[in-house]
């Protein structure tokens, strides 16, 4: 090993080959890659669904062929429940600390791999072998609950949930595996001088999401296998007809799903502080305040759950409190908003294709927040509730956010991850066609909420159809902009030009290794002796 | 106050039919106003920075602001006020949308796969269609037979999930006459987007005309009362009556007396005893091409007099 190896070229791409030794590799590098390919799979099959549904609702069913791609209401039905569940489970929440995190965790460290690298394997056969089980359904008897699963519904409906519900819970193993290890790898595995407060933000804000995944996965791991038991042996737990009480499940639920909202959005917001420090040159601003943050809305997101529910039946005091709380969350939020942009200021501002995805996410996030805010108050919420006012919100959040970070963090460590420079021209023209795409899929969405469009809807009433027109328009840039984008990936990867070892100027460790880095990560262990943003 | 008025005007929510829906429309266009320029603030800082501090050089230098406390509490402690005003304001909303009201109209309101059923207490039932007088407190009643429904009137900015196995309530007080869409907004499976009905608002006198005439359907024709059960059993939401097309079960458009083949390629006409079979067993002798399962059972919750109408209705439709 050492500087010997990385001399002749050698690095984790070429240290072993062949189909086997990825298959059995225990480097977080290659983990991450495999992630990387079949989360870019899921994200396909999903894409598909999703612009399956924005055709369907082009027109109402009342007009002739164009309004009835999908034939009927169950189709429709189970089309949404697959586009939801897996860009879930399959996509937004594994994406980026599975992809990302796995490659860069170690790195950003100066560690050799992450704490438990075999763990890590497993973590990855997890993934695949529930993401399976899941997609089977999809051959047997396909499921037209909702990613939601919502009992009663759940339990009635004559399809293979337990199957699905069972890939959920091995994936969910995945997740929390994968947490358990970043959690122990920050902190033991911290090369000598990388204090708490110098590891990058990436790293606190994965630190915040394992321990999310870690607290709160076990409690849809337990959801599911209850309403496993419920629908094979009719325990009573969830179904009204044997006692048992229906929106329990949603407190359940909820009590994972919405921290799980979390997981999906705060390592987005790791790599946007990433982005903006790098491509502005600049100390980011409140680095204290945006680690600190995460951790804060990682602890508040617990106690949020019930704002789901605001029109399920429980009481109104409840409604009040988790009101309350939910508004708490719009603080620690706000404040980093307010510190990547003070972090531009007096900058030296380069717009590569990382920072436009960047720079698009605070745009989209900005509108995701505050109509965040606006799902939080009680009466406004019970007109949304369950509105596609909601299915809006959502989007921009979790694909505006969490997807432009994943794209913006993707292109920014490619020539790290490959070695090789991916066509900047093209990456750019990715990014004008999803962003502009975006938004003029999902702005009307909050025009449609308002007016009143219940969400899951496979046929609407005429006063709606332009703003669905303008919506599935829209989908179809979004679809232009990432065929862009694999295109920019893979003529990188095949035909880029040799990328140096810090091609844009970066302070944190990555950068001061080789490109693509070799099989130990760094040839000398790295000594850091300041923190990760020091432009001076 | 004008710009007030100006985004609440552009904020697209559908007809104000109570009190609380102007409420909830004040409260929604100050968070729209405030949301627009915090948006402004936070997008448009931005993109003038980015722009005022582009690259200009290779070795630019930059200023090191690791952070300000004065302005970071500033920051944080204003969005923190905004926040707890707003929710104060809505929770004063909430506590009138949830506090009923006394001696309220009452009306039951049942859900089910697809379709609202409406009891009055005089007996008289109706299905996806409320009728209410105007400026009278009005309370449903709401519970489910099957899974969770959500009755929502986006006029009156109310809903509320219908529940199998509990009551919920709601209530309004109509200040607009007019009719106003019902949306069922909890997922609820094949026929979802369908279960749709309205509300109509008439005066005091047209409601207590409503209310005796609806009383008054046990005098009616045999055949009429089918079709009154026919609706009320939302059977049409899975079989059309006023042509051949196919929704989720077979058409019952001039089917009484034909032939239909039935799946493994026997054949069986049409008459008195298969619809009597089909609405009783369901499952027994499926016309080929419809799945197994799909519709429920009637068996034990219609009696012979009711048979008899829904048997007569199906013949009607061919005119026999």
């Amino acid at each position: 090993m050492g500087n010997h190896s990385s001399a002749a070229g050698e690095n984790y791409l070429n240290h072993e080959k062949g189909l086997w030794s990825w298959l059995t590799t225990v480097d977080h590098k290659r983990i991450g890659l495999m992630y990387m390919i079949t989360v870019m799979f899921f994200f396909l099959v999903g894409g598909i669904m999703a612009l399956l549904l924005r055709l369907e609702l082009f027109a109402p069913n009342t007009v002739q062929g164009v309004g009835q791609v999908l034939k009927n209401g169950d189709i429709y039905n189970q089309v949404l429940t697959y586009h939801g569940a897996i860009m879930v489970f399959m996509v937004i929440v594994p994406g980026i600390p599975a992809i990302l995190g796995n490659f860069f965790l170690p790195i950003h460290l100066g560690a050799k791999d992450v704490a438990f690298p075999k763990i890590n394997l497993l973590s990855w056969y997890c993934f695949m072998a529930g993401a399976a089980l899941a997609i089977a359904t999809f051959f047997t008897h396909k499921i037209d609950t909702g990613w939601t699963f919502y009992t009663p519904y759940s339990i009635r409906t004559g399809t293979s949930t337990v199957l699905m519900v069972l890939g959920a819970f091995i994936m969910g193993m995945s997740s929390v595996l994968t947490g358990l290890n970043f959690i122990v790898t920050v902190h033991k595995l911290r090369a000598p001088g990388m204090t708490m407060h110098r590891m990058p933000l990436f790293v606190w804000a994965l630190y915040s999401t394992a321990i999310l995944q870690m607290l709160a996965t076990p409690v849809l791991a337990i959801t599911l296998l209850l309403l496993a038991a419920e629908k094979i042996f009719g325990v009573g737990i969830f179904d009204p007809a044997l006692g048992g009480d229906p929106v329990l499940f949603q407190h359940f639920f909820w009590f994972y799903s919405h921290p799980a909202v979390y997981i999906m959005i705060l390592p987005a917001m790791g790599i946007v502080s990433e982005l903006i420090a790098t491509f502005s040159r600049k100390v980011i601003f409140g680095y204290t305040a945006i680690a600190y943050s995460s951790l804060g809305i990682a602890a508040v997101s617990f106690f949020v759950w019930g704002h789901h529910m605001f029109v399920s039946g429980q009481s109104a005091t409840a409604g009040i409190i988790f009101s309350f709380i939910t508004m708490l969350v719009g603080v620690p939020t706000a404040i980093k908003m307010f510190n990547w942009v003070a972090t531009i200021y007096k900058g030296s501002v380069r717009f590569d294709s990382p920072m436009l995805f960047a720079l698009g996410f605070l745009f989209l996030f900005a509108i995701g927040g505050v109509t965040g805010i606006m799902l939080a108050v009680l009466p406004i919420d019970v007109h949304f509730h369950d509105t596609y006012f909601v299915v809006a919100h959502f989007h921009y959040v979790m694909v505006g956010g969490t997807l432009m970070a994943l794209m913006g963090g993707f292109y920014y460590w490619f020539p790290k991850m490959f070695g090789k420079m991916f066509n900047e021209s093209l990456a750019r023209l990715s990014f004008v066609f999803i962003f502009v795409g975006f938004n003029v899929t999902f702005f009307p969405q909050f025009v449609l909420g308002a007016m009143g469009m219940p969400r899951r809807y496979f046929d609407y009433i005429p006063a709606y159809e332009t703003l669905n027109k303008i919506s599935t328009v829209g989908s179809w840039l979004i679809l232009t902009g990432f065929l862009f984008g694999l295109y920019t990936i893979v003529q990188g990867i095949r035909k880029g030009e040799k990328a140096p070892m810090n091609p844009w100027g970066a302070k944190t460790l990555e950068w001061q290794t080789s490109s693509p880095p070799p099989h130990f990560n760094f040839d000398v262990e790295p000594v850091v002796t300041a923190g990760p943003y020091e432009y001076r | 106050m004008m710009w007030f008025n100006l985004a609440k005007a552009q904020s697209f929510m559908p007809t104000e039919g109570t009190e609380i829906a102007k409420q909830v429309d004040n409260l929604y266009g100050f968070l729209l106003i405030t949301s627009f320029i915090a948006c402004v603030l936070v997008i448009g800082g931005m993109i003038y920075f980015v722009y005022k501090y582009k690259r200009k050089s290779d070795n630019d230098k930059t200023a090191y602001i690791s952070h300000n406390t004065a302005l970071e509490f500033l920051w944080s402690f204003i969005p923190l006020v905004i926040f707890l005003a707003v929710f104060a304001w809505g929770w004063y909303i909430y506590h009138g949308m949830r506090t009923m009201p006394k001696n309220a109209l009452e009306i039951n309101v049942l859900g089910k796969q697809w379709a609202w059923e409406i009891e009055y207490k005089n007996g008289f039932k109706a299905v996806n269609e409320v009728v209410v007088p105007v400026n009278t407190d009005v309370k449903l009643l709401l519970t489910s037979q099957d899974v969770i429904h959500s009755f929502f009137v986006p006029s009156f900015r109310i809903k509320q999930d219908a529940v199998p196995g509990r009551y919920t309530a709601l209530w309004f007080n109509a200040t607009k006459l007019g009719e106003f869409h019902i949306f069922c907004a909890e997922y609820c499976g094949t026929s979802h987007s369908g279960m749709i009905g309205k509300l109509r608002v008439v005066t005091q006198e047209e409601f207590n005309k409503y209310l005796e005439e609806g009383q008054e359907e046990g005098q009616l024709p045999l055949a009429k009362r089918g079709e009154k059960l026919f609706a009320l059993k939302a059977c049409a939401s899975c079989h059309s009556v006023d042509s051949p097309a196919v929704k989720v079960g077979p058409s019952l458009f001039k089917k009484f007396g034909t032939e239909e083949v039935l799946e493994g390629g026997a054949k069986v006409v049409v008459d008195e005893n298969y619809l009597r079979e089909s609405i009783l067993q369901p499952n027994a002798k499926i016309v080929n091409g419809f799945p197994h399962g799909v519709m429920p059972t009637f068996q034990g919750q219609i009696n012979e007099n009711e048979l008899n109408a829904l048997v007569e209705y199906v013949k009607s439709l061919s005119g026999k």
